[in-house]
C-alpha cells in the first residue's frame, strides 16, 4: 500500500523569527485515519498550511501519494482536500456558487460540479441552503460547508484542521459519523485536533506534536497504553543485588538505580513486595517526568477552556 | 492538463463577472451617470461656447476621452477592489490550495476587469449618443487601444491589491495618480492648445498615448503618433503582467 502523506525534515521559521516547526518527519498510510494532535501553536495549522501550499517552507519536503509538492505541484495539490481552521469563503457568494466554483479550479467540468454538489450539500445537510449567502449560516454549516467544498474534487485524502471547533456535540458527532463514512469509502483522513476524546473515537494513528516537534507517533492503541504506565525511578542502596521484578518491565540504570514502569491499575505493591523478598532495601523513590504525560495535563485544560469558550458562544 | 487549467480560467473569470454584476449599483450605474453629467455640462452646455477643437465639435472631441476615462478606473477599480477583499476575506486561498496555474489566477482577474471595463465603455458610449452622432474612422485602433488600454489597467488594479494591506491602500493610486493623469490626459482639451514646455512635459503622462490612439479609432485625429501609442500600451502591458507575475508567484501578500 502507498503512503498518503510522507514528510522529512519539515522547518518552518516565519519572518519575524517565529520557529514554528523544528524538523518534522511524518508517515500517513493510504486509508488510514490520522490525528495530529497538540496544544495551542504547537505547529499543526503550520504543518497543514505547508501541504496545502498556503504556507512556503523553510526546508524538507512533503510528498503526496508520491507525488513531490517539489516536483509535482499540481499532481501533488490535486490529491489533496482542506478543511482550513478558519472560515476563508467568500461570505456574499451563495453555498452552490462556492463548492462549483472550487471544482472548477481544479477542473472539473461544470455539469459535473452540479450533479457532485447536489450529492455532498445534500450529505451534509446544507441543500436546503444552497441559494443563500454564506454569511447566512450558522457556525457549525459554515464548517461543513468547508467539508462538501473539500470533496467536489474527489481528493484521495481529506485534511482538516479542527474540524469540530465551536461545534455542538450532536453536530460534532454527526460529523464524526460523517468522516468515518468516506474513511470507509477510501478516503485518507487526517485532522488536528485538541480533543484526545476526538482523536480516540475516530483516528488509528496519532502523532502528538508540541513546540514544533514529533513528540510521539503511533498507533491509538499504543499511545493509550503509554499513557497507563507511569515509570518510578528507585534509588536502592551502592552496591545492592541485581533484583528480578516478575510482570514488570524494568531498566537497572546502575548498581543503585532501578526504573520500574508501573501500569495505573496494577498499582506499586507488587514491585515492593518482590524487592523485599529480594532483601532489596528501596531509599527513596520519585516520579519520572513524563513529557508526554505533562502534554496531555495542558491538552485537558486548553480542551477544557475550549469547551467553555464553546459554550459561551452557544448561550451568546 | 491544458483541460484543467482552461476550466479553472472559465470558472474565475465567470465569478468575477458575476461578482461586478452581483453589486450593478455599485459598479455600473455610477459611471453612466458621472459620464451624463460630463455630457451634459462640459459637451452641451459650456462645449458650445468653445467652439471647434482638432476640427470637430467640443462634445464629439470629448466623447472618446469620456469613455476612455471609465474605461481605466473600471478596470482598475474592479481587480483592486475583487481581489483585495479576496486576501481579506481569505477566499484567495481556494485558489492558492488549488492546481491552477499562476499564469490563470493573473488572467482570471484581469479578465474580469477587462470585461466590466468593455461593458462600462459600452454603457457610456450608448449614453454619449443621446448627444452626439459617432462615426468611427478606424475600427481596429479603435478597439486595439480599448482592449490593452483595460488590460493595462486591470493588471495595474492587481498589482496594487497584492502589496494593499488596507481599504485604503486600494484608493491611493486611483485618487493620487490616476485621476489627475487622466485629467491632464488629454480628455479636455487638444495638447496644442498648451504651450511647448507643458505640451513636453504632457507626453511624459502614458495616459495622453491612450487617449490619443484612441480618440483617433473615432475621429482620426491625434496629439501623438498612434505607432507611438501602441509601443507604450504594449511597453506598460508587459511590465505590469511581468511585475504581477513575479508577485503571484512569490506569494507576496497571500502567503506566509
Ligand atoms: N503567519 C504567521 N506569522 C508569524 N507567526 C505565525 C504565523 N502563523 C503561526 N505563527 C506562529 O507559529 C506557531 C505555530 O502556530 P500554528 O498556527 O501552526 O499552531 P497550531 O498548532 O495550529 O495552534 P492552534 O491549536 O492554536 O490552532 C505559533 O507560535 C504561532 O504564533
Ligand atoms: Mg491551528
Amino acid at each position: 500500500m502507498q503512503n498518503a502523506l510522507e514528510i522529512q525534515g519539515l522547518r518552518k521559521t516565519y519572518r519575524g523569527g517565529v520557529e514554528a516547526l523544528k524538523g518534522i518527519d511524518l508517515t500517513v498510510k493510504e486509508g488510514d485515519f490520522f490525528a495530529l494532535l497538540g496544544p495551542n501553536g504547537a505547529g499543526k495549522s503550520t504543518t497543514i498550511g505547508i501541504i496545502a501550499s498556503l504556507v512556503n517552507k523553510s526546508a524538507g519536503s512533503v510528498v503526496i501519494f508520491a507525488d513531490d509538492m517539489d516536483k509535482n505541484l499540481v499532481k501533488a495539490k490535486s490529491h489533496i482536500g482542506l478543511v482550513p481552521q478558519e472560515f476563508n469563503f467568500n461570505q456574499f457568494e451563495t453555498l452552490l456558487q462556492i463548492v462549483c466554483n472550487q471544482a472548477g479550479y481544479y477542473g472539473v467540468p461544470r455539469s459535473v460540479a452540479i450533479e457532485r454538489a447536489e450529492k455532498y450539500l445534500k450529505q451534509l445537510d446544507l441543500w436546503e441552503k444552497r441559494n443563500m449567502p454564506a454569511r447566512t449560516l450558522s457556525g457549525g454549516m459554515k464548517r461543513r460547508l468547508m467539508i462538501a467544498r473539500a470533496l467536489m474534487h474527489e481528493p484521495k485524502v481529506l485534511i482538516l484542521d479542527e474540524p469540530t471547533a465551536g461545534v455542538d456535540i450532536e453536530i460534532r458527532r454527526s460529523m464524526w459519523t460523517f468522516l468515518q463514512e468516506i474513511n470507509r469509502q477510501g478516503i485518507t483522513i487526517i485532522l488536528t485536533t485538541h480533543y484526545l476524546e476526538e482523536a480516540e473515537m475516530l483516528c488509528r494513528n496519532i502523532a502528538i506534536i508540541d513546540k514544533g516537534r514529533i513528540i510521539e507517533n503511533t498507533s491509538m492503541k499504543g499511545l493509550l497504553s503509554k499513557l497507563n504506565v507511569e515509570t518510578f525511578i528507585l534509588d536502592l542502596p551502592p552496591n545492592s543485588v541485581k533484583p528480578r521484578l516478575e510482570g514488570f518491565d524494568y531498566r537497572q540504570l546502575d548498581d543503585h538505580t532501578l526504573e520500574v514502569d508501573v501500569p495505573k491499575a496494577t498499582g506499586l505493591n507488587g514491585v515492593f513486595s518482590q524487592l523485599s523478598e529480594q532483601g532489596v532495601q528501596v531509599l527513596s523513590m520519585r516520579n519520572k517526568a513524563n513529557r508526554l504525560e505533562e502534554l496531555f495535563v495542558r491538552l485537558v485544560e486548553d480542551g477544557r477552556n475550549q469547551s467553555i469558550k464553546d459554550k459561551e458562544v452557544q448561550h451568546g | 492538463m491544458a483541460n484543467l487549467q482552461f476550466i479553472a480560467l472559465k470558472t474565475l473569470w465567470r465569478k468575477e463577472c458575476t461578482r461586478f454584476l452581483r453589486i450593478w449599483v455599485q459598479t455600473l450605474v455610477p459611471p453612466a451617470i458621472t459620464m451624463s453629467l460630463y455630457f451634459v455640462i462640459f459637451g452641451s452646455l459650456i462645449g458650445s461656447r468653445i467652439g471647434e477643437m482638432g476640427g470637430f465639435s467640443y462634445m464629439e472631441f470629448i466623447v472618446p476621452g469620456l469613455i476612455m476615462m471609465s474605461v481605466i478606473t473600471n478596470a482598475y477599480a474592479n481587480v483592486s477592489s475583487s481581489f483585495f477583499s479576496a486576501k481579506f476575506q481569505r477566499n484567495v486561498e481556494e485558489l492558492l490550495v488549488a492546481p491552477l496555474s499562476n499564469w490563470i489566477i493573473i488572467l482570471g482577474f484581469v479578465g474580469g476587469g477587462v470585461a466590466r471595463a468593455l461593458l462600462v465603455g459600452l454603457i457610456v458610449t450608448l449614453v454619449s449618443l443621446f448627444f452626439v452622432d459617432i462615426q468611427i474612422h478606424h475600427p481596429l485602433m479603435l478597439v486595439t487601444t480599448l482592449v490593452l488600454t483595460s488590460t493595462l489597467f486591470a493588471a495595474a488594479g492587481l498589482v496594487n491589491a497584492v502589496y494593499a494591506k488596507t481599504f485604503d491602500d486600494i484608493s491611493v493610486i486611483p485618487t493620487f495618480v490616476l485621476t489627475p493623469l487622466t485629467y491632464l490626459g488629454g480628455v479636455f482639451y487638444s495638447l496644442t492648445l498648451l504651450p511647448e514646455f507643458w505640451q513636453w512635459v504632457s507626453k511624459a503622462n502614458p495616459i495622453v498615448y491612450m487617449v490619443n490612439g484612441f480618440r483617433y479609432g473615432f475621429l482620426g485625429v491625434s496629439d501623438v503618433g498612434i505607432g507611438t501609442s501602441i509601443a507604450v500600451l504594449l511597453a506598460f502591458n508587459l511590465a505590469l503582467f511581468a511585475t504581477a507575475w513575479h508577485l503571484i508567484n512569490k506569494g507576496v501578500g497571500i502567503r506566509s
